[in-house]
Order: structure tokens, then C-alpha cells, then sequence
């Protein structure tokens, strides 16, 4: 018997005693190179796109099935409703205030939770993934038990309604703080990702050049961190967007007064108009879209 | 002048208790030792980065052992050099004298002469992106001593660099320290760096800093 390398299957003795040709000799030194049978990529390249695909092919074939449900004339006719007309606007608004609320609380939280060991820091960690795990209806109606839950003889809501003159719950304040309840949760997630990757030495070396700790974070780390910021404010929108749940339980779904896209859906499916809830969908799927490209490209725009 | 009197630090599971030397005002000092025994701690502690457990540091006979890092008026340069990845060099060498609100004419006038002796003029509006180890140093070096701090620490400034570079960048180490009459603690594992560099040499060894034979101790016994 020859040497055996391993993986490749030992020369027959006549293979061994005949002199070795070219293609033999190239076939042999290819063998030793790679060490062991050479192996084809492409089982791995359908398995793994195979099951990717699958996904990508449910989220495609659920958008062509409602294009297909739609017509044209049906899409317009639902969006010229001047009750869709205005959930469309107060979505708009609701889910950039919603947003901006958000990205405002988790750039600080993100940062402290990334930067610093303190006393309390895994129940505060663990807090802020609440929203992203409780039920949505869960969610609305601890709200609504918020603010109408007396404290002491004092109310948030009566207090806000009587005193400030800001009443929220079933207005449209309760709609964006319903949608911020949650998008706020993602917007940390993100935000604390980010600042994981930033590395603190800058900080540190900022400080020494006579930075307070609040200079080295405006000057060094929240500069570096906008990328992240503008992911954490697009995930904060498409939640708003999406949010359905606490919204009909804190704000209801008052036509022309705390309707939005998505509960504009359950209205007009509540009301057996079909085709009026495939076009909000689809019309709800093209925002989705374009802010998604719209931030993509921007980002995109900022980095080179 | 740099005094640490019985010092203890603790990082994570690593400790150093009851470190102590001296290094007198304008001197060029080397501390040497393996890795992993705790330099980058002592240096982080000099310059207010890390918690002191117990003990005394002392900068030109001042305690500031609880004093914040902004206030001890220490140039440093860390291993990784820690450069801005939002700055250009010029905000770099900018970067202490904007914090210390100097008026736009006396920045413009250091950063031009820091930038001059340290040979990056040609590099003043360029990102920190794409320069080479040697250039980063010079930055982070510039970065570091634009303030004209009283005290300078230097934590392995020269071991990424190849040997040609090392050899200029200790040059241009030696010079700027004397022009800048900066007390100086340089951290490094390299002897011939060390012989090259210092005026006086520290050995970090079973948690003990001893001082080595210095230049002046040799030609004063001559």
C-alpha cells in the first residue's frame, strides 16, 4: 500500500507500479492541495438560498394576492374617502411625532445602557423590553389604567383634561403615545446595538483633553452614531405604522378623530368593505416602502 | 513631576496594590514589563480613566487622585491611539484648544506649528481614513500635546509601526518632548526603545515598580 493522504482513497496496487502520467501527476498534486476530494459548492448554495427564499417568496406572493384582490378603480375610489383621507394624514403625523419621540429617548437610554455598569441596570434592561413582548391589547389597556387610575385622589387624565387642558385618552395624543410605547422599545434596541460599536476609548481619550463626560458624547460618540440613529428612527416609524392594538384600546377608532391606516383596516373589514381594507393595506405597504428606501438611500447618500 | 504613593487598582479580576514611584519634572521615563501585569492601568490611573482603590497621585506635587481627567491636564496617547473617526487631522490637533475655548486665531497658529513638527501640514483637511500607522501616530501624538500639557503618557506608542518608522518616530518622540518640556511616562516591552528614549527606566515586576539604572544615575557614577 501506498501513503494514504487523508480523504483521498488509496492507488490499486497496478495504478501504483505504472509510471504516473501528466494528467495523473496535475490530478494527484490537486488532491494533496485541497487536501481531500474536491466538493462541489452548489448543494450548499440551494440549501441555504432554498430555504432563504421561502420567506421572501411568502412576503411577495402575500403583496401580489392583495394587488391581484384590488383593482385600480377600487384603490381610488377608497382613497378619495375623506375618512381614509384623513386616518392617512393623521398617520403621517402620528407615526413621525411617534418617531422622533422615540429616537429623542433612546439615544440616551441606548447610551447609558451601552456605557455604563449600575445598580438596577438588568431591571431597566429588562423593562424596556416589555412593550416589545406584552401583548398589544395588553398594552393599551395598561394605559388606559393609567390614566384613569386615581393616585391618591389624582388622576393623570382628569388632571391633564381639567388643569392643563390636554385631555389624551381617545384623542390624538393617545394615539402617537400608544405608538410610542412600543416603537420606543425597538428604537432602544437599536440605538444601544449602536453605541455597543462604538468604541468608548475615543471617549475616554476626549476626556483627558479636557472633555466632561456630556462634551465626549456630543462631540465624539453621537457624531458616529447617526447611522444607527437613522435605523432606530425607521424601525421606531414602521413600528407606529404597524401599531394596531393599544391604539383601538387607548385611542379607539373614531372615525375622522382617532382613526389611523391600520385601524381604518378594521373599520372597513368590520363593516364587510373588502376591497376599501385590501387598498389601505396596500397603500400602508408603499409608505412602508418608501420611507424604508427613502432612509436606505439617505444613509446611503450620508456614508459616501 | 509624576508621584504615585501606594496605589491600588482593580480591573475586573486583575489588581495591583501598593505601586509607588517618582519621575521628576522634564525627565523622559520608560516603564517596562510584560504584558498583561498591569501598565495600561497605572497609565489609565495617571490620567484619571480608572478608579483608585487607595493611595496618592500626585502631578507636579498636586493630588489629583480624585480629580476628573478634564482637570489633570495630562496628555495621552493609548495603544490603539483612539483617533476621531468624525475628524479630520486638523480637528485633531484642534480638538483640546476648541474645548479650552482658545480664540480662532491662537488655534489656527498652534495647530499650523504642531502640524509643522509633526510633518503633517500636507494632511491637515484629510479624514483619519486611509493613513498610515505612521501618520496616525504623529496625529494622536499632535492630538495629545496640543495643549502643552505638563505631563505625557504614552502607553506602547511605536509597536505597530515597522522598523523604519519606529526609528524616525522616536526622533521626532525625543524632540518634541524636549521642545515641549513635558514630563514623560512611555509604556513599552521593547529594550531598545527604552534604551533609545529614556532618561530614566521603570521595570513593572511581580506588582513592584523598580526603577532600572537611569543615564543620570551612569554619568553621574562616572
Amino acid at each position: 500500500m501506498g501513503p494514504v493522504v487523508w480523504g483521498v482513497e488509496p492507488m490499486n496496487d497496478a495504478r501504483q507500479t505504472a509510471a504516473p502520467t501528466l494528467h495523473d501527476s496535475e490530478t494527484n498534486r490537486r488532491s494533496l492541495i485541497a487536501g481531500h476530494r474536491r466538493r462541489s459548492d452548489v448543494p450548499f448554495f440551494v440549501v441555504m438560498g432554498g430555504i432563504s427564499s421561502c420567506f421572501v417568496l411568502l412576503i411577495v406572493l402575500l403583496l401580489l394576492a392583495d394587488l391581484r384582490f384590488a383593482s385600480l378603480a377600487e384603490f381610488k375610489e377608497a382613497l378619495f374617502k375623506p375618512e381614509i383621507q384623513f386616518a392617512f394624514q393623521l398617520t403621517i403625523l402620528s407615526c413621525t411625532v411617534a418617531a422622533l419621540l422615540s429616537i429623542w429617548v433612546a439615544t440616551p437610554l441606548g447610551y447609558l445602557l451601552s456605557r455604563y455598569r449600575f445598580p438596577g441596570r438588568t431591571l431597566i434592561d429588562t423593562i424596556v423590553d416589555i412593550p416589545i413582548v406584552l401583548p398589544p391589547l395588553v398594552l393599551g389597556l395598561s394605559l388606559l389604567i393609567l390614566f384613569h387610575q386615581p393616585f391618591f385622589g389624582w388622576e393623570i387624565e382628569a388632571w391633564l383634561r381639567d388643569t392643563v387642558g390636554f385631555p389624551v385618552t381617545y384623542r390624538w395624543p393617545a394615539v402617537v403615545l400608544a405608538q410610542f410605547s412600543v416603537a420606543c422599545a425597538f428604537a432602544v434596541r437599536t440605538m444601544r446595538v449602536t453605541f455597543d460599536q462604538i468604541d468608548p476609548r475615543a471617549e475616554n481619550v476626549a476626556r483627558t483633553l479636557g472633555c466632561s463626560r456630556g462634551q465626549a458624547f456630543l462631540q465624539i460618540a453621537f457624531p458616529q452614531a447617526w447611522r444607527g440613529m437613522i435605523a432606530a428612527t425607521t424601525i421606531a416609524w414602521a413600528r407606529a405604522l404597524g401599531e394596531f392594538g393599544p391604539i383601538l384600546v387607548f385611542a379607539g377608532a373614531t372615525r375622522m378623530r382617532t382613526e389611523v391606516l391600520s385601524t381604518t383596516v378594521f373599520l372597513e373589514l368590520s363593516i364587510g368593505n373588502l376591497d376599501a381594507a385590501v387598498a389601505v393595506s396596500l397603500l400602508m405597504v408603499a409608505m412602508a416602502v418608501v420611507v424604508l428606501v427613502v432612509l436606505r438611500l439617505l444613509g446611503t447618500g450620508l456614508t459616501s | 513631576m509624576i508621584e504615585l504613593q501606594a496605589i491600588s487598582l482593580r480591573a475586573g479580576q486583575f489588581s495591583l496594590d501598593q505601586v509607588s514611584f517618582k519621575i521628576e519634572s522634564g525627565r523622559y521615563a520608560v516603564l517596562m514589563g510584560k504584558t498583561g501585569r498591569g501598565k495600561t492601568t497605572i497609565l489609565e490611573a495617571i490620567c484619571g480613566l480608572r478608579r483608585v482603590v487607595a493611595g496618592k497621585i500626585f502631578i507636579h506635587s498636586t493630588e489629583v487622585t480624585h480629580w476628573l481627567p478634564a482637570e489633570r491636564g495630562v496628555g495621552y496617547v493609548p495603544q490603539d491611539l483612539a483617533l476621531f473617526p468624525t475628524y479630520t487631522v486638523r480637528g485633531h490637533l484642534e480638538f483640546a484648544l476648541k474645548i479650552r475655548r482658545w480664540s480662532r486665531p491662537k488655534i489656527d497658529e498652534r495647530t499650523d506649528e504642531l502640524a509643522e513638527q509633526l510633518g503633517v501640514t500636507h494632511l491637515l483637511n484629510r479624514t483619519i481614513d486611509g493613513l498610515s500607522g505612521g501618520e496616525s501616530q504623529r496625529v494622536a501624538l499632535g492630538r495629545a500635546l496640543s495643549f502643552y500639557p505638563s505631563v505625557l503618557l504614552l502607553d506602547e506608542p511605536l509597536s505597530a509601526l515597522d522598523a523604519d518608522t519606529r526609528w524616525e518616530m522616536q526622533g521626532l518622540l525625543k524632540s518634541l518632548t524636549d521642545a515641549h518640556d513635558v514630563t514623560t511616562l512611555h509604556i513599552t516591552h521593547n529594550q531598545e526603545e527604552a534604551t533609545a528614549l529614556a532618561d530614566v527606566s521603570y521595570q513593572l515586576c511581580d506588582g513592584r515598580v523598580e526603577k532600572l539604572e537611569s543615564k543620570h544615575d551612569q554619568a553621574s557614577s562616572r
